[in-house]
Order: structure tokens, then sequence, then C-alpha cells
């Protein structure tokens, strides 16, 4: 192909090699599946955590949170359930939502609504096993 | 415009805007399982997006004070807030066996009709008997609370 054109030596493939996205694109794909089996794993024990705070009132409820395992086990389930669901949520914005200032706007809400509620949810467990 | 008129054979010249099938669109397609609970997997996925928020309330009342904490129980105390917590419940379960599917098909397994199908009634039928089960398992412990 305008090979007579071309002064470069390299080859089509060579010119091509390393453009593109495809060594970067699936990250998301991979933090995905990644956070899916960490949530798979922690899912037993969040269950249990929450099935011990039936009955409980509030301080009751801190004094379970108050426990080491406890809130480092909460902790790991809401960073990786937060990762998991912006990349989600993100997945259908894009299937979806074809104007592209929308989608920017939509993709830009969903970082902040993840953000947000991971955050306000950290910082409640921490605030509760700490004691403060 | 001084173009040779093409033949009148079954090919049409190429500049002819030519009428193919389309793709054919979800209401023409014959509902299938498997189409059926990849609908489920992303509105539960969508639904628990947003049932993030309650967990995030209950934390928070639980930091704030014995007041706040309250309010939330008397919510998932509620008919409405059970229903909501019931199906928040669920939507969790089925998501997660229902992307435990999608781990087998990941790496490669279960694509054969018959293990596809199985594959996706184990998940319907496991996220509904789990949910079930943890309820109970709720209510032996809490007496309805």
């Amino acid at each position: 192909m305008n090979a007579e054109k071309s002064s470069s030596m390299r080859t089509p493939l060579a010119r091509v090699r390393s453009l593109g996205s495809s060594h970067s694109g699936t990250s998301d794909f991979w933090r995905q599946r990644l956070t899916a089996v960490a949530m798979t794993v922690l899912i037993v024990p969040v269950i249990v955590v929450v099935l011990m705070l039936i009955g409980s009132n509030q301080a009751g409820a801190k004094q379970i949170f108050s426990s080491v395992p406890i809130a480092i086990i909460m902790l790991l389930f809401i960073v990786a359930s937060a990762w998991h669901m912006k990349i989600g949520m993100q997945v259908v914005i894009e299937d979806y939502v074809h104007n592209e200032k929308i989608k920017l706007a939509s993709v830009m809400a969903n970082n902040f609504f993840c953000i947000a509620v991971a955050l306000a949810s950290i910082y409640a467990i921490l605030k509760m096993s700490s004691g403060v | 415009m001084g173009r040779p008129e093409a033949p009148p054979t079954s090919k049409p010249p190429m500049t002819a805007r030519i009428e193919r099938p389309l793709s054919p669109h979800m209401q023409i397609y014959r509902w299938t399982l498997t189409m059926a609970l990849s609908i489920v997997h992303r509105a539960t996925g969508i639904a628990l997006y947003f049932g993030t928020l309650l967990l995030a309330w209950w934390l928070i009342a639980a930091a704030s004070g014995p007041g706040a904490y309250a309010h939330v129980q008397a919510f998932t105390g509620s008919i409405i807030g059970k229903l909501i917590v019931f199906g928040y419940t669920w939507a969790l379960l089925h998501h997660l066996l229902s992307g435990l599917r999608h781990f087998v098909w990941d790496l490669g397994y279960g694509f054969k009709a018959s293990e596809r199908e199985a594959l996706t009634w184990g998940a319907a039928i496991g996220g509904i008997s789990l949910t079930v089960l943890v309820w109970i398992v709720a209510y032996t412990i809490g007496g309805g609370r």
C-alpha cells in the first residue's frame, strides 16, 4: 500500500503497533473482575456482620463496628463495591447515552456519586471504629 | 449524469441505497432465558448502585447517634422498608451468582446450549433461594426486627 509514497522503511504493521488503546483499554474490564472476585470472597463475612447487627440499637451497632476485623472487612467491601459500580454504571451510560456532552456529564456524575458514597461510608466506619 | 446506467441485473449499482435487512431489534427476537437474565443482571446492578445510598445512610446514622439510627430502624422496620431491603438482598445475591456465571464464561467454559441454560437457571433459582435463606436466618436471629 502506497509504499512508493512513504519514505519510511517500516512496515504498516510496525507503524500501527503500540498505537490505539489495546494496551490499556482492558483496565476497566480487569478491575471489574478484580473487584467482583473480592466481593465474592467478602460477601459471606459481610452478610454475617449485617445479621449480627439485626435487633441491636445504635450503641450495639457502634460496638460491633469498633471491632478491627469487622471494620476492615466492611472497608474492603465498600471500596470494592464502589469501584465495581463505578465501572458498571459507566458501561451502562456508554451504552445508552449517545449525546457527547450529556455522556461526559453523566460519566462525571457517576464518578462523583461513587466517590461520595464510598467516602461517606468509609468515614462512618472509621468514626465508629476509632470510637470518636 | 453522464454515468452509464447500470444494466438491470439483480446487482444494483454501488451508489444506490440498498435496502439491506437490518439487525433485528429487541421486540423481534424470541425471548430466551439468557437474554432475560442478561437484562436482569444489568437491572439488579443499577438497583444496587442506588441501593448503596441506603447502606451509606445506615452507616452514617450508626456513626451519628441514637436519634439518626432510630430513623433508619423505623424505615427498615416499616413494610416499604422491609420490601426494599428484601429486594436489595435479592438484587445483591442474584447479581453475585449471575456474575459468577459470567466468570465461568470469561474462563471459556459453559457455552453449550444446555450448559448456559443450566448456569442461568442456577443463578436465577440460587439467587431466590439464598435470599429466602438469609431472611429466614435474619428472622430466626432477630425475631422479626
